[in-house]
């Protein structure tokens, strides 16, 4: 019954560093709330409405501001020629066509 | 009880004779498992993040729109806004894009908003010929503190700027293209008008009241487009939900892969299953021990990696800040914040990753055995 034991064993290892891991992400989400409330007084003082994740255009870098056409803003058809562009849905206002 | 220990010991006996297949099929397994949960991990900590930061974002922007584009909006409209009534106050606000040559980087370029001290600064905020830089376009542009910044736009646009002030690097996600200055450089470099604003950022009495006011001024400025703070959450609850966007299309590309992979898996058993299985049920096997084999077999694979490839998920995403998925999110841009996400987990999410890869692959072993299972031993054993 040894290869059984070494199995469950292995078994039991992976699920209590799971529940460290779990346990770990809860202690660093409380450990870097000082470091939400600096970013959501940053974003209330300079007034900033997006991430700074996608640079490459004006409309993933600004996703919530961007044109409601602008994946065809260079001429009617056109294919979205930026990378990002393919990888980040239309914002809600494109989506629900409000 | 007693009964599955020792099937499980078959079990790993069975799975022990192929060890090179079934340790490749446990470490694709794990991989398969491990990049689904990095991408539902890393996505819903961004999503998080945007959601608990944005809480503070301007209660409404107020865009112009001119020929369907955005354009510059005139001053004299705050006043007209200002007028309706639950507004509080309209400010305006300055920004603008910048492509930098020497680096190739684009840049986001905004006036100076408030006088308040930030945390996530080091340093201090610009005055008038000052700016402050985040720490991507600093290091970009091998910039410190007291250093000067060039920016020019053609021979005539041409502004030096001392740093006073970067954004620390666990900002980055906000802060990483961004140069603040004051209002006036930021209007003499842009040659904007002064009677002119990028866009006016709105705040009301009561928040209750945010949609009528948005009809209000959709109806006294017909060319204008308001954006509310909610428009800005549900933007990017959007981008960074896990069935569409970004995570689709990652993930897309994976749960095809673990699919094709378990319908392989379920197209047949080989010779030699077929024979072991004969082999059992003519030497007195039950078809449901036969079956409960075949369960601990699959569940011994799939349980191990997907436990595995979860704890790889994690590790990647919050201690090497998802490195395999850079290139990806990099695209063209110059500029990438390096990425540190805060674990915010969802277990909604781990156990639909389970019920993706592990019920699948438990269905594909254990339905092709049950055929195998119920057939004449005799017949199977030839």
């Amino acid at each position: 019954m040894l290869k059984a034991r070494v199995f469950l064993w292995f078994l039991t290892i992976e699920i209590l560093l799971l529940i460290i891991l779990y346990l770990h992400s809860h202690f660093m989400v409380g450990l870097r709330q000082r470091e939400v409330y600096g970013k959501r007084q940053l974003v209330r003082e300079l007034t900033l409405t997006d991430l700074a994740l996608f640079t490459e255009a004006r409309y993933t870098r600004h996703l919530s501001q961007a044109d409601m056409f602008t994946p065809f803003q260079d001429f009617p058809s056109s294919l979205d020629h930026f990378p990002a562009g393919s990888i980040v849905e239309p914002s809600y206002r494109k989506h629900t066509g409000e | 009880m007693i009964k599955h220990y020792r099937i499980l010991e078959y079990a790993l006996s069975s799975l022990l004779r192929r060890k090179y297949k079934n340790l490749a099929l446990f470490l694709i397994y794990t991989l398969i498992v491990g990049v689904l949960s990095s991408v539902m991990f890393l996505t819903h900590s961004l999503k998080s993040e945007a959601l608990k930061v944005f809480i503070d974002a301007p209660e409404l922007i107020v865009q112009r729109l001119s020929g369907g584009r955005h354009e510059l909006i005139p001053l004299g409209y705050a006043d007209l806004i200002e007028s309706i009534p639950g507004v509080a106050t309209v400010q305006p606000r300055y920004w603008g894009y910048y492509y930098d040559p020497n680096t190739g980087g684009n840049y986001t370029i905004m006036a100076r908003t408030t006088s308040a001290e930030l945390d996530l600064i080091t340093g201090t905020m610009p005055q008038e010929g000052q700016c402050a830089v985040g720490k991507g376009v600093a290091q970009a542009r091998q910039l410190d503190i007291n250093d000067i910044m060039f920016f020019t736009l053609g021979s005539e646009q041409k502004l030096m700027l001392k740093v006073v002030g970067i954004f620390t690097a666990n900002s980055s996600i906000l802060t990483n293209d961004l140069v603040i200055m004051d209002k006036n450089d930021l209007l003499r470099f842009f040659a904007l008008d002064k009677d002119k604003a990028t866009d006016l950022m709105v705040k009301v009495n009561n928040e209750m009241e945010i949609n009528t006011i948005t009809n209000k001024i959709k109806r006294t400025l017909p060319d204008t487009r308001p954006i509310t703070r909610s428009e800005i959450l549900r933007t990017y609850e959007n981008v960074f939900n896990w069935r569409g966007g970004m995570a689709l299309v990652m993930f897309c590309g994976t749960l095809l892969a673990f699919f094709i992979f378990a319908w392989d898996k379920a197209t047949g058993l080989s010779a030699e299953e077929r024979q072991e299985i004969g082999i059992l049920k003519a030497i007195g096997w039950e078809t449901s021990d036969v079956l409960t084999l075949k369960f601990w077999e699959a569940m011994v694979i799939s349980l191990s990696s997907f436990l595995s490839g979860v704890i790889l998920g994690y590790v990647h995403v919050f201690y090497f800040g998802g490195t395999i998925f850079d290139p990806f999110l990099k695209g063209w841009s110059i500029l990438l914040p390096p990425f540190d996400p805060i674990p915010y987990i969802d277990i909604y999410q781990v156990v639909v990753i389970f019920f993706l890869t592990v019920v699948p692959y438990l269905a594909s072993t254990i339905i092709p055995s049950w055929k195998a299972a119920i057939a004449d031993p005799d017949t199977i054993m030839r």
